[in-house]
């Protein structure tokens, strides 16, 4: 699992698919989610890009596509219930699975240790 | 600790021992949340009860002979004809018809008792006495009380437990009763739309009494965030958000508040700051209005988005002034401005969120029947 310092969690699995959703603390930062749009799949995206509106209770922010790459599913689930990123935002939560041509950009994200310093946790 | 140079109230030590996340407001250090969260605090005073610090208003005194006409003339409200025990919604206007702020002035026998905005309140002082102490009226903030909020369905139940005679007042009712050994000032009113009372407390037994009302299984601590929330689902206006300076009652479709004796042909018609506009605006109506506003699909809509007539072209015709989500209705709930020919409920409009034009429909205020003990 890898941290970007925009407070998202990515997880890459066997064939080189990398989910993304944010972090815990993020939802906690972020309140009640009440809204939550996703990017359509197929999409390609720049790292950077603001590819997710989410709203909470208190305000409106962006996630940032993490790398390079082509949005290949999202998670419908949120969009209905929002009130899911705050329940299980490191799980059923995940927000976009992108399939991405270089993977060593992960090596540049924060691992576990360093994502819990960088929040002081 | 409270940053520096924000204020705190009385209960400050309180709200951080229970949580609280706290925020600047109107120059004072507030709590936006406790460890319930937004949603769940709202949610918990439409059902339930909830404790509300609002000690940062400002609470001022008025006595004098004929306190009540000489207060008149900074408001478009009928004072001499409120009865004693009973309190009544009014606001300061300014010359051009504005609103310089909101208020509660309510009949204590032998005095006024006015509650007005944190934000406003050192404005509103000298306004009342530039204009009132010439009259023979003292203005006195009070600097030593509390003011406490306890609102929704079970707050009669709750206070009534430590002082019966509350069940007896009705809706806008204010008494003087003894909790405890110590006299508060209780109004049967608020700002969420559900019933519930303001207690104005020493501020020596403002901790007390807050711990006291926690102490029922029935009460949670509520922030200003779900406040917030709970005041727009009600359709109540927000000082400097929904009501300003630019806005006159009529726009504000506030007209309710003005009562006929201070209209066109009342016995004390005018002679308030802006009359001659307010008046007119009365009979004739006004270009503008304030309306609530559902947007159709799930994305907020919040202040400052700008509304449109069509889904393409044409320039803004209007802007939400207070937006968010909704917790009670489940959906986001939004309140603006927009042209009178546009005002009918059920009007479709754009409000432009995000470079896209997202459709939204004028719809009747408040969004939630309210649950006042009239």
């Amino acid at each position: 699992m890898k941290f970007t310092e925009e407070h998202e969690w990515l997880d890459v699995d066997d064939e080189g698919i990398v989910t993304v959703g944010i972090t815990a603390h993020a939802a906690e930062q972020l309140g009640d989610v009440v809204f939550v749009e996703l990017p359509e799949v197929g999409t390609e995206v720049s790292k950077d890009d603001e590819i997710v509106v989410i709203e909470s209770v208190k305000a409106a922010s962006d996630i940032l596509a993490p790398l390079d790459g082509e949005i290949v599913e999202v998670n419908d689930a949120i969009v209905d219930e929002p009130g899911k990123v705050n329940e299980d935002p490191e799980g059923d939560a995940w927000f976009f699975k992108m399939k991405v041509e270089d993977l060593s950009a992960l090596d540049d994200y924060m691992d576990e240790k360093a994502y819990k310093d960088f929040i002081g946790d | 600790m409270a940053e520096d140079n924000l204020k705190s109230t009385v209960l400050n030590a309180l709200h951080r021992e229970l949580g609280a996340r706290m925020v600047p407001f109107a120059g004072y250090d507030m709590p936006v949340q406790y460890g319930l969260g937004v949603l769940k605090e709202h949610l918990h005073c439409r059902d339930h009860a909830g404790l509300f610090d609002v000690s940062h208003m400002g609470q001022v005194i008025l006595r004098g002979p004929d306190v009540a006409l000489a207060l008149e003339s900074l408001v478009p409200v009928d004072v001499a004809g409120l009865a004693e025990g009973r309190q009544r919604y009014a606001f300061f206007t300014n010359d051009a018809g504005g609103i310089e702020d909101d208020l509660m002035i309510a009949n204590r026998g032998d005095h006024l008792f006015v509650v007005v905005n944190a934000a406003c309140k050192d404005a509103d002082l000298a306004r009342m006495k530039t204009v009132l102490e010439p009259r023979g009226v003292s203005v006195e903030m009070l600097e030593d009380r509390a003011l406490l909020a306890l609102q929704g369905p079970e707050a009669e139940a709750v206070l009534a437990a430590l002082a019966p005679d509350v069940a007896e007042m009705r809706f806008m009712d204010v008494a003087t009763v003894m909790i405890e050994g110590v006299e508060v000032w209780v109004s049967r009113s608020g700002y969420t739309g559900e019933d519930g009372f303001e207690i104005s407390v020493p501020e020596t037994a403002a901790e007390a009494l807050a711990r006291r009302l926690l102490a029922d299984a029935r009460v949670e601590f509520i922030g200003l965030g779900a406040r917030d929330s709970l005041r727009l689902e009600g359709g109540l206006c927000l000082y400097g958000h929904d009501i300003d300076t630019g806005t006159t009652p009529v726009e504000a479709r506030l007209t309710w508040a003005i009562q006929k004796v201070r209209r066109a042909g009342g016995a004390r018609e005018g002679g308030f700051p802006g009359a001659e506009r307010i008046l007119a605006e009365l009979e004739t109506g006004a270009a503008r209005a304030r309306v609530g506003l559902s947007p159709e699909g799930r994305a907020p809509m919040r202040e400052g988005v700008p509304l449109f007539a069509a889904e393409t072209g044409g320039d803004p015709v209007g802007q939400i002034t207070s937006g968010g989500f909704g917790p009670s209705v489940n959906a986001p709930v939004a309140m603006g401005y927009v042209p009178t020919d546009l005002s009918a409920t059920g009007t479709r409009l754009w409000g432009e969120v995000r470079g896209k034009r997202l459709p939204v429909k004028v719809a009747a205020l408040p969004f939630l029947p309210a649950g006042f003990k009239r």
